[in-house]
């Protein structure tokens, strides 16, 4: 019986050895169950952040006074967003795009709470995160209190970016180039010859309402909305009450003037007061020709595009003509490629215009360098090797003003300069005889060319500052007896 | 100059300019090539600055230096600043992988052969009978930029002017009435106007227009005398700087 007993001990001892060793293994499960229902306890027993109330949207819109590419949001802030934080954290930006008929939504920002503007801006195109105009966008803005607790608005669109021909916050200086413009066009015919200075108050407030109706046709043309003109037919719109009655009276404005500037065919002088600088430029030349010295005419730093630069061409134009009369000599020392390009063209035309294009030769219009005093360091090596009799600074100076100015003076040149740089004024005006100060150099260029075009651009620049003089008298008042509205309609938004 | 004189005088110039470097490594300032840099530099103002007694060879010498070595490195800052990058890069984007490589995988934009073209048309003033042609890029160059500025211009010179000049001519603070503050802003409103008017060329200056226009030169003067002031005043801090250079930098004199 014992040996039955030890036997069946024996066969049952692998058995045992077997449960001994799977026994951990077994044991796992109950262990494992154990552990994952105490996590589902645990979790039960944290309180779970509930969602926040969804924001809700109140404006998706492309930018105003843009080229595009940017769209603008608003949004009511979530009831929860306390502003502190503490719950509602921020705030999810997500846009759409339409793909295969579905929406699919990107995220694009998160912003904290308390914010409730924020500006969509894309890559123009190409980038990682285009925003092209004309497309299609949907925008949805998701409260944020936990990563598990977002609640989204309704989603809003479609939205396009879009851009804008005009900046409505620059109206006042629309407004400003529009006088302008109407202006220079009126007193070119008056110096043309066409009409007289009353004709002339005829014909300013027609070209007025012509070039605004031509802007306006232009704007049309590209396809703007009727609501981003409404700067533009505001003002022709106070004469006629409507964009139909402007029109017509662009039409019948333009026969008006057509038949004026047909019929009258009186001369019309501008008056120009005299200027010192201007009388003293033939005296300058005569000088150089007695003397038997050549005349140094200096342009500037400036280049071809800058007013000081194009004015000085002019007189550049005058001095060479003169020069090729007298037969002296000039020497046209240039900072700007481009500016010696325009100026050998214009000396050119100067000799040809006094009928002696044989005299002209290219090297009185040179270029130096275009570095600042390596410029000058020549310049003044030069006026004291040639001692020009006369020199003629015009145009753009900085710092070199003084150096150039001083050289001419104790080389015993007579000096004529002019500039509309203010810092440089006071250093011409002590170095040297004549000083054009600022818009006397545009006033010289006109006067000494008796162009139609430019006389009349000169008058027109005064009844631009005889506007200037009133706006200053009308916004002095209102800012003293504190009318603010005016100051804000003249304030400039970029 | 007698030739020998000027060989002897060059001959002083560099064996001074190689002391000098000598006496700069011997300061413990910096190495040889450092001491005939900054010592070339110092001769070189020197020269410029010899032009105060008279224009002499030196002058010369250190002018035509500057003049050519500035017009070489224009020209190439020219071609790599602006012709590489604005014009090469932006049609064939491709071409400047070895020089700028951040512009190299952008997509090619035709629009830059209309300054392609300008720009040759330009160059056609090379030629004798296509000279004329480059008229028409020199007139679109000066109109449009002219046109551009003509907004620019009436934006900061007319309307942010208009702004800035209006002014309370009462002056009220907190504590009251500010007299200074009221009569600056008084002064600024009449002499802005005065200065207007003395600018206005169409209309005689006579009479009460004139005498306005007198007290607007009289303002102008006024500030150009404070803005010489103020400019002489930076000039004397950039010869400050050129003396520091050369008795700090190079003599050591200055510590």
């Amino acid at each position: 019986m014992k040996d039955c007993l030890f036997q069946m001990r024996l066969k049952l001892l692998p058995l045992a050895i077997l449960l001994l060793l799977a026994a951990p293994v077994f044991a796992q499960v109950p262990d494992q169950s154990g552990e994952a229902s105490l996590e589902a306890d645990t979790l039960q027993e944290e309180p779970q952040i509930p969602p926040p109330a969804p924001p809700e949207i109140v404006e998706i819109k492309d930018s105003d006074n843009d080229h595009g590419h940017s769209i603008d949001l608003e949004w009511e802030l979530s009831p929860d967003d306390d502003g502190t934080g503490n719950y509602v954290t921020g705030y999810e930006i997500w846009r759409g795009e339409m793909v295969d008929g579905k929406i699919e939504f990107k995220l694009r920002r998160t912003v904290p709470y308390g914010v409730k503007i924020y500006t969509d801006r894309g890559d123009a195109a190409g980038g990682v995160d285009p925003l092209p105009n004309g497309k299609d966008y949907w925008y949805k803005i998701a409260a944020v209190a936990d990563e598990d607790a977002k609640t989204e608005s309704e989603v809003y669109g479609p939205v396009q970016a879009t851009g804008e021909w005009f900046h409505t916050g620059k109206t006042p200086v629309a407004v400003a180039v529009l006088i302008f413009a109407s202006f220079s066009v009126a007193f070119v015919i008056v110096a043309g010859g066409h009409i007289d200075m009353k004709q002339f108050f005829i014909m300013w407030p027609i070209i007025f309402v012509l070039i605004i109706w031509l802007v306006l046709l232009i704007r049309l043309a590209a396809g703007a909305s009727v609501n981003a003109l409404w700067f533009l037919y505001a003002i022709p719109g106070a004469i006629a009450g409507s964009l139909g009655l402007a029109v017509s009276i662009g039409a019948i404005g333009f026969l008006v003037g057509w038949f004026v500037w047909r019929t009258k065919g009186e001369e019309t002088k501008l008056y120009v007061r005299p200027l010192s600088g201007i009388n003293a430029v033939d005296e300058a030349i005569g000088r150089a020709t007695e003397m038997g010295k050549p005349i140094l005419y200096v342009l500037g730093l400036g280049t071809a595009s800058d007013i000081a630069t194009i004015c000085s061409f002019t007189i550049l134009g005058r001095v060479a003509r003169r020069v090729a009369d007298h037969q002296s000599s000039l020497m046209v020392p240039c900072y700007d490629p481009i500016v010696m390009t325009v100026a050998q063209e214009v000396v050119k035309n100067s000799y040809a215009e006094a009928g002696r294009p044989d005299a002209y030769d290219e090297d009185q219009v040179f270029f130096v360098t275009q570095s600042q005093f390596a410029y000058v360091a020549a310049v003044n090596g030069m006026m004291l090797r040639e001692l020009p009799a006369s020199n003629f600074y015009l145009g753009i100076f900085y710092a070199e003003s003084l150096l150039l100015a001083e050289t001419g003076s104790l080389a015993g040149s007579i000096q004529i300069a002019g500039t509309d740089q203010v810092a440089q004024l006071p250093f011409f005006i002590v170095a040297c005889d004549y000083t054009l100060i600022g818009e006397e150099l545009y006033a010289a260029s006109a006067y000494l060319s008796g162009e139609p075009t430019l006389l009349g651009s000169l008058k027109a620049e005064d009844w631009g500052k005889a506007i200037f003089i009133v706006l200053v008298i009308v916004g002095v008042i209102a800012a003293t007896v504190g009318w603010d509205q005016f100051i804000e309609a003249m304030t400039v938004r970029l | 100059m007698n030739p020998k004189t000027i060989k002897w005088i060059i001959f002083v110039i560099v064996l001074s300019a190689i002391v000098l470097s000598v006496y700069f490594v011997s300061l413990d300032r910096g190495s040889f090539r450092d001491g005939v840099f900054v010592t070339t530099a110092a001769f070189l103002t020197l020269f410029i600055m010899s032009f105060l007694y008279k224009d002499n060879p030196y002058y010369k010498f250190a002018e035509h230096l500057f003049v050519g070595v500035s017009a070489a490195y224009w020209m190439t800052m020219g071609f790599w600043g602006t012709m590489v990058p604005n014009l090469v890069a932006k049609l064939w984007p491709g071409s400047v992988r070895g020089v700028l490589p951040a512009l190299a995988d952008k997509d090619p934009s035709l629009w830059f052969l209309i300054p392609l073209f300008l720009g040759i048309v330009l160059l056609m003033r090379l030629s004798p009978k296509g000279g004329w042609i480059s008229r028409w890029a020199l007139a679109f160059i000066v109109g449009t930029t002219a046109g551009l500025n003509l907004i620019r211009y009436l934006r900061s010179d007319f309307i942010q002017q208009v702004n800035n000049t209006i002014l309370p001519l009462v002056d009220k603070t907190e504590a009251g009435i500010s007299f200074w503050g009221s009569f600056s802003n008084i002064f600024i409103f009449v002499g802005v106007l005065c200065g207007l008017v003395y600018f206005f060329f169409s209309k005689e200056h006579k009479g009460f227009f004139g005498g306005a226009a007198r007290i607007g030169i009289l303002v102008l003067m006024l500030t150009f005398g404070a803005g010489f002031g103020y400019t002489v005043m930076a000039r004397i801090s950039l010869l400050a700087g050129r003396m520091t250079y050369l008795f700090g930098d190079w003599l050591g004199l200055i510590k």
